[in-house]
C-alpha cells in the first residue's frame, strides 16, 4: 500500500508539479515548434512517451548493474547511444508487426533521438536515485505531462493564429510569452505529489 | 568564397548568434540562466564542446560515411560533453551543482549538432575551430545576458552582488519557469526588432532549418503549414 501511494505521487508529480516542458524546459523544441494541430500533437505525445518509458526500462538496468559504480562517467555517451538504438528498434519493430501504429507515429520517430526530454528523463531517474519500478512510473508520468502541455499548448496556438498581435511579438515572441503563461498556471500545482 | 579568419567569429557573436538569431540550444537558455554566472558556466562548458567537436568532425569529414554521419557525430559530441562534465566536476563543483542534468544534456544541443552539420563536416579545420569558438561565444554572451537580466529582477543581484536587493524587493516569478519564457520572449522580441531596422528579416519560428532532423519534421509540420495557408 505504502509503495502504492509513492507511485501514485510520483505520477502525479511527474505529470503536474515537474511537468518536463513547463518546469524542466525539457523537449522545446516539439512543444514551440510542432504544428498546431491537436492531432499531430498528441501522436507526436504517443511516441515520446513510449520511447521514454522504454528507454528507461533499459537504460536503469544498464546503469544499475554494469556503470555503477565504476563507470558512471560512461552515462552520457552509454545513454545516448542505447537511446539511438532503441528509437531504431521501436522502428523496425513497429514497421513490421504493427503497422497501423508505424503508419502514425512512425514520422516522428526519427526525431525523437535527440529530444532531450528522453536523455533527460533517462538522466534523471538515475540522480533522483529511484527504483526500477518508480523509474518508469516516472518516465510514464513525464510522457503524460509532455502530452498534456503539448496538447494544451496546441490550443492556446491555435487562438494565437486568430489573434490582433502587435508586429513586434509576431511569431516567435508571443508564441514564448503564451508559453510563460501557460507554465504561470501549472506553477498553482506547486506542492502536488513530491 | 574568402572570408576574413575574424569573420567566422564575429559571425557567431552577432550576425548568426545561435540564440537570437537561428534560435539553437533554447532548452538550456531557458533553464540555466536563473543567474549570470550560471549562463557563464553553461556557454563555456558548451564552447569548449563546439569546439573541440568541431575539430574533429572536421578534420574526419571526409571518413564518416555519410549514411551513418548522424549517429557519428552524437559519438563524437558525447565523448567530448564526458570530458567536460568530469572537469566541471572536479574543479567547479558548484557549477556542476547549479546546472545539474543540463550539463550532460549538451550532448542533445541542436547548436553543437546543427554547427557539426552545416558547418564542420563541410570546410576545412581551422574555419571550423573559429567557427566553433564564434558560436560558443555567441552563445555565452546571450546566457549571460538573459541570466544577468533574470537575477536582477528576480533576486537584485548580479554575480551574487547586490544591486537593486536594497531598495526594491525581488520579483522571483523572473526565477521561476514562466519568468524564463518571458524573458526569452522579450529578448528575441528586442532583437527582431533590431534585425528589422538593419533590413533583415525577423526570426518568426525555431531554427528548423539547421535542425538534423529537419527533414522528418518538414513532412509532419506540412499538415499546420497547410492550415496556416487555408486560413488567409
Amino acid at each position: 500500500m505504502n509503495s502504492l501511494t509513492s507511485i501514485a505521487s510520483i505520477l502525479l508529480a511527474a505529470i503536474l508539479t515537474n511537468n518536463m516542458v513547463l518546469s524542466k524546459f525539457l523537449g522545446i523544441c516539439p512543444f514551440l515548434g510542432v504544428s498546431k494541430k491537436t492531432g499531430t500533437a498528441f501522436s507526436m505525445s504517443i511516441a515520446v512517451t513510449l520511447v521514454m518509458v522504454v528507454a528507461t526500462a533499459v537504460t536503469w538496468p544498464i546503469y544499475t548493474y554494469i556503470l555503477y559504480p565504476k563507470y558512471t562517467y560512461l552515462e552520457t555517451i552509454v545513454f545516448i547511444l542505447v537511446i539511438a538504438a532503441i528509437v531504431q528498434l521501436i522502428e523496425i519493430v513497429l514497421k513490421r508487426y504493427i503497422k497501423p501504429v508505424y503508419q502514425a507515429l512512425g514520422i516522428y520517430l526519427p526525431l525523437i533521438t535527440t529530444n532531450c526530454a528522453v536523455l533527460g528523463i533517462t538522466m534523471l531517474n538515475i540522480t533522483n536515485e529511484m527504483n526500477y519500478l518508480e523509474s518508469l512510473f516516472n518516465a510514464l508520468g513525464a510522457g503524460l505531462g509532455f502530452m498534456l502541455a503539448m496538447i494544451l499548448f496546441a490550443g492556446v496556438r491555435g487562438r494565437i493564429e486568430s489573434s490582433n498581435i502587435p508586429e513586434f511579438m509576431k511569431g516567435l515572441p508571443i508564441t514564448l510569452v503564451s508559453a510563460a503563461l501557460v507554465s504561470l498556471s501549472f506553477l498553482g500545482f506547486a506542492g502536488i505529489g513530491g | 568564397m574568402k572570408k576574413g579568419n575574424l569573420e567566422y567569429v564575429t559571425n557567431g557573436l552577432i550576425k548568426e548568434n545561435p540564440v537570437l538569431r537561428l534560435v539553437l540550444g533554447t532548452c538550456p537558455t531557458l533553464a540555466v540562466t536563473t543567474a549570470a554566472i550560471n549562463g557563464i558556466g553553461m556557454g563555456i562548458s558548451a564552447t569548449v564542446v563546439l569546439i573541440c567537436s568541431n575539430l574533429v568532425i572536421s578534420l574526419l569529414r571526409n571518413v564518416i560515411p555519410d549514411k551513418v554521419r548522424i549517429p557519428a557525430f552524437i559519438t563524437i559530441i558525447a565523448g567530448f560533453v564526458s570530458v567536460v562534465q568530469m572537469l566541471v566536476k572536479a574543479f567547479l563543483p558548484s557549477i556542476d551543482k547549479a546546472l545539474g542534468i543540463y550539463l550532460p544534456l549538451i550532448v542533445v544541443n541542436c547548436i553543437i549538432l546543427a554547427r557539426a552539420e552545416m558547418f564542420a563536416s563541410k570546410n576545412p579545420v581551422l574555419p571550423s575551430v573559429l567557427d566553433g569558438l564564434g558560436m560558443g561565444l555567441g552563445f555565452t554572451a546571450t546566457l549571460t545576458l538573459m541570466g544577468a537580466i533574470r537575477e536582477i529582477l528576480g533576486a537584485g543581484t548580479l554575480f551574487s552582488l547586490p544591486v537593486t536587493a536594497n531598495f526594491i524587493s525581488p520579483m522571483i516569478i523572473f526565477l521561476l519557469p514562466p519568468g524564463g519564457f518571458f524573458v526569452f520572449g522579450m529578448l528575441v522580441a528586442a532583437s527582431n526588432a533590431l534585425a528589422k531596422r538593419s533590413g533583415k528579416k525577423p526570426v518568426e519560428h525555431l531554427g528548423c532549418e539547421s535542425c538534423p532532423s529537419r527533414a522528418a519534421c518538414a513532412e509532419y509540420s506540412q499538415d499546420g503549414v497547410k492550415e496556416e495557408n487555408g486560413d488567409e
